[in-house]
C-alpha cells in the first residue's frame, strides 16, 4: 500500500534551462523587484491610491509563471501575482490599472492574457481553476495535449474552505490543475504556526492523494523545475498537483500596513533568508553564465520599462461612469438601464 | 386574453390539442433539461446526486443515461465547490446548468454566488461572461427537514449581477428554464418543489400558448415573452400578486372570493429580477388594488420592492395602501407548523379585506 502519492513519470523534454533562460528569468526577476519596489512609492507619491507588495517573492512568482504555456494554459490569480503577470508578459499598464483603482479585476483582457481579473477574495478562484481544468477534460483533448490550469493561493487562502473542496474536487475529477501555493509566512499579521496546522499546505495533498512538492520558493530554477514538471504530470491526463513554495513577504501585506506592529527588523532578517534576486545573480556570475555588465543593462531596462508603466497609468483616465451600467450584464435589465438613464442627467445635466 | 390554463381544473378544455401535453413540473423540467442538452453541446447538468440518481426530486432523470457523464455528472458535496466550478466551466465556454439540492444549501455557497458569479462579468470588462443556470428547488410546503424550504428570493435580487425567475406551472417551468438557459447572464431558477408532482398542459410549441403580457418581449426565443409577468387570471377589483406555489394559492383564493362577488386578478411575476414593472403598473392601473404574497419572511422581503413599483406608478389612483401577506419574521419552521407560516387561504383572504375595507383618513 503506497500513502504517498507521486508524480507520473512523464517524459516533458525536460533540458536545464539553457544560459539565454537563465538570463531572460533574471531579467524578468529585475524588472519585477523594481517595478514593485516603484509601486510603493508610486503610492507614496499619491499617484496610485494603495498597492500590494510582492518583494521576496519574485523567484516563486517569475519562475512559475514561465512555465506557463499561454497558448493553452490558464492562470488563477489573486491580487499579489504581479510577478506571474510580468513573467507571462501582460499589458502592465493594463495589470497594475487594478492599484490604480480604474477597474477591480484590471484593464487587461483575461481571455487573450490567459490571466483572470484580479480578485480580492482570496481562495475564490482556487476552485474557478478547478472548474476551467476539468472543462479542459470534457472538452476532450488527447492526453498530453491538456491545457493546464494553475491557480495562486497564499499560506492565509489555505485556510479557507475553498480549498479544501478544490483539493478534493479536483483529484477525484483529476483535473489539470496545478495549486501553487506562496507561504510567504505572514497573512497580513498572522504567521504561519498560528495559520497552517501542521506548518504546510503540501502536506495537506497527500489526504487527497495528490503527489506534491515543497521548494525554496527563493530559488527561481527550482521554483520553475518543481512547476514545470507539475505541468508535465497534468497534461498527461494524470490529475493534480500541489507546489508549496516557500518563501518570505519581506514588504508589508500592503501599503496600509504596518508590519512593526507584529514584527521586529531584527525577526525579519532573520526569517526571509537571502533575497532571492541576488543569490540568483550570485549564481549567475559564479557559474559565469552572466556578468556585471549583463547586470547594469538588466536594471537599465527595468528601469525604463517601470517609466513607461508610470506613465501610461499616471495617463489613465477614470472610466466612463456609463460603464459601471453597462459592464454588470450581457443583458442589462430595465430597471438597471433606467438608473443608468437618471444618472446621466442628473450628474451630466443632459 | 384566454383563461388561464396553469390551473389544473380547466385543463380538460385543452386536452384535444395535439400540441399540448399533461405533465408535472418535474417531467417539464426534466424535458426541458434533455433538450436543452440536445440543443447545445456545451451544456453540462451537475451538482449532488444528479447523475445516477437523477437528483432527489428526479429533475435529472435519465439524463446522464441519455447524454453520457461528461453532459450530467455527481459533485462531491459541496455547495461553494459546484459553484466555483460553474464559474470556471463558464470561463472554459462551457454553458454549466449546476443544481443546489435544496435552497438552503445556497447558503454554503454564498461566497461563490455573490462575490463571483455575479461579478465576473463585470470584474472583466464583459469579457467573461456567466452563462450559469444555477437551478434550487425551493420554497416550503413538503413538511422537510429545516434548511430544506427556504425562500431566498429578495436575497438574490438584491445582488447587482444576478436575475431571478420562478415559474408556477409546468408549461412556464418548461420554457422558463429553456430560456434561462441561452441567456448570457446567470439566473437563479427557483423551482417550487411543492409544485414538482401537480401536473398541468404544457405546449411544448409554444411559450405563447400560455397568456402572457407584451412586456419587454424580445420576441426571437420562443416566440412569446418569457421575460415578464403573466395575467393568471384576470380580474377588476384587486390584484394579487405573487409567484412559485403561491400562485396556485391565489387563484383558489379568487374562486373563493368570488363567490362573494368579488373579481380579482392574479398576477403571476415570474421573474423577480428584473420584477415586470410594466405589467404590475397596468394590472393594478386597472384595478387600483393590491396585494402580495410570499412565502418569504416580510421585512425586506420582495414585497416591499414590489409594493414600491406600485406606489411608483399608480399611486394617484390606488385605493388603498398595497398589502403584504408573507411568512413571518421568524425562521421557517417545523413541518408541523409550516401551514401557519405560509400565507394560507384564510390569510390571503383577510389581507383583501383589509385593502377592501380600507378608508381614507
Amino acid at each position: 500500500m503506497t500513502t504517498e502519492p507521486v508524480l507520473a513519470a512523464v517524459d516533458d523534454d525536460a533540458a536545464p534551462l539553457t544560459h539565454h533562460q537563465l538570463r531572460e528569468l533574471y531579467t524578468l526577476m529585475a524588472a519585477v523587484r523594481h517595478l514593485d519596489t516603484a509601486a510603493v512609492a508610486w503610492q507614496r507619491q499619491g499617484i496610485i491610491p494603495g498597492y500590494a507588495p510582492e518583494l521576496g517573492q519574485e523567484a516563486a512568482q517569475v519562475g512559475s509563471g514561465y512555465a506557463v504555456d499561454r497558448s493553452r494554459d490558464f492562470v488563477f490569480p489573486t491580487y499579489r501575482e504581479m510577478g506571474v503577470a510580468r513573467a507571462m508578459g501582460l499589458d502592465m499598464v493594463g495589470y497594475m490599472s487594478t492599484h490604480k483603482a480604474t477597474w477591480h479585476g484590471g484593464m487587461y483582457n483575461p481571455l487573450e492574457s490567459r490571466f483572470a481579473p484580479i480578485q480580492a477574495v482570496v481562495a475564490g478562484s482556487v476552485l474557478h481553476a478547478v472548474g476551467w481544468a476539468h472543462g479542459q477534460t470534457l472538452s476532450g483533448k488527447a492526453s498530453g495535449h491538456h491545457g493546464v490550469a494553475i491557480t495562486y493561493f497564499g499560506d492565509g487562502a489555505s485556510s479557507q474552505g475553498d480549498v479544501h473542496e478544490a483539493m478534493n474536487f479536483a483529484a477525484v475529477m483529476k483535473a489539470p490543475v496545478v495549486f501553487f501555493i506562496q507561504n510567504n509566512g505572514w497573512a497580513i499579521s498572522v504567521p504561519t504556526d498560528r495559520q497552517v496546522a501542521g506548518g504546510s499546505v503540501a502536506a495537506r495533498a497527500a489526504g487527497y492523494g495528490i503527489p506534491s512538492l515543497q521548494v525554496d520558493g527563493n530559488d527561481v530554477v527550482a521554483v520553475h523545475e518543481a512547476t514545470r514538471s507539475a505541468f508535465a504530470h497534468c497534461r498527461a491526463g494524470n490529475g493534480p498537483v500541489v507546489i508549496e513554495a516557500m518563501t518570505y513577504r519581506r514588504g508589508p501585506h500592503s501599503t496600509a500596513d504596518d508590519p512593526g506592529r507584529y514584527r521586529t527588523l531584527e525577526e525579519e532578517r532573520l526569517d526571509a533568508g537571502q533575497d532571492p534576486l541576488e543569490r540568483f545573480k550570485q549564481r549567475l556570475l559564479a557559474e559565469g553564465i552572466a556578468d556585471e555588465a549583463f547586470f547594469a543593462e538588466a536594471q537599465r531596462k527595468a528601469e525604463e520599462e517601470e517609466e513607461a508603466i508610470r506613465t501610461g497609468i499616471e495617463e489613465l483616465g477614470p472610466r466612463p461612469g456609463a460603464e459601471m451600467f453597462s459592464l454588470v450584464f450581457q443583458e442589462p435589465t430595465p430597471a438597471l438601464q433606467s438608473q443608468a438613464t437618471a444618472w446621466r442627467e442628473e450628474s451630466e445635466h443632459v | 386574453m384566454s383563461e388561464t390554463i396553469t390551473d389544473p381544473r380547466s385543463a380538460d378544455s385543452n386536452a384535444g390539442a395535439a400540441a399540448v401535453q399533461q405533465m408535472s413540473m418535474q417531467q417539464a423540467l426534466n424535458r426541458a433539461l434533455d433538450e436543452i442538452l440536445a440543443d447545445n453541446p456545451k451544456a453540462v447538468i451537475f451538482g449532488e446526486d444528479c447523475g445516477r440518481l437523477g437528483g432527489v426530486f428526479r429533475i435529472t432523470d435519465g439524463l446522464q443515461a441519455k447524454h453520457g457523464e461528461d453532459r450530467v455528472f455527481d459533485t462531491p458535496l459541496a455547495e461553494s465547490g459546484i459553484l466555483g466550478m460553474s464559474v470556471g466551466l463558464a470561463m472554459a465556454g462551457f454553458h454549466p446548468i449546476p443544481e443546489v439540492q435544496f435552497d438552503g444549501f445556497a447558503y454554503p455557497a454564498i461566497n461563490q454566488i455573490v462575490c463571483q458569479i455575479a461579478r465576473m462579468n463585470y470584474r472583466s470588462r464583459g469579457t467573461l461572461p456567466m452563462p450559469i443556470t444555477l437551478r434550487v428547488p425551493s420554497f416550503g410546503g413538503i413538511r422537510a427537514p429545516e434548511h430544506h424550504g427556504e425562500s431566498l428570493e429578495a436575497l438574490f435580487a438584491h445582488v447587482p449581477g444576478l436575475k431571478v425567475v420562478s415559474p408556477s406551472n409546468p408549461h412556464d417551468a418548461y420554457h422558463l428554464l429553456k430560456y434561462a438557459a441561452t441567456r448570457p447572464d446567470p439566473v437563479i431558477f427557483m423551482e417550487p418543489k411543492s409544485r414538482y408532482w401537480q401536473k398541468g398542459p404544457v405546449d411544448v410549441t409554444s411559450a405563447a400558448a400560455i397568456p402572457v403580457t407584451a412586456a419587454h418581449d424580445d420576441g426571437t426565443a420562443h416566440g412569446g415573452s418569457l421575460t415578464g409577468a403573466r395575467v393568471a387570471r384576470e380580474g377588476r377589483h384587486l390584484t394579487l400578486v405573487a409567484w412559485g406555489a403561491m400562485v396556485a394559492r391565489c387563484l383558489q383564493v379568487a374562486e373563493l372570493a368570488a363567490e362573494d362577488g368579488i373579481d380579482i386578478e392574479v398576477l403571476d411575476l415570474r421573474w423577480l429580477k428584473p420584477i415586470d414593472a410594466d405589467a404590475l403598473a397596468r394590472s393594478v392601473g386597472k384595478t387600483r388594488r393590491a396585494v402580495v404574497v410570499h412565502e418569504a419572511p416580510l421585512t425586506s422581503g420582495l414585497g416591499a420592492e414590489v409594493a414600491q413599483l406600485i406606489t411608483q406608478s399608480c399611486f394617484a389612483t390606488l385605493k388603498a395602501p398595497v398589502e403584504r401577506v408573507t411568512g413571518f419574521d421568524v425562521p421557517y419552521p417545523s413541518g408541523d407548523l409550516e401551514d401557519e407560516y405560509i400565507p394560507n387561504i384564510d390569510r390571503i383572504l383577510f389581507g383583501i379585506q383589509r385593502v377592501l375595507e380600507y378608508r381614507r383618513g
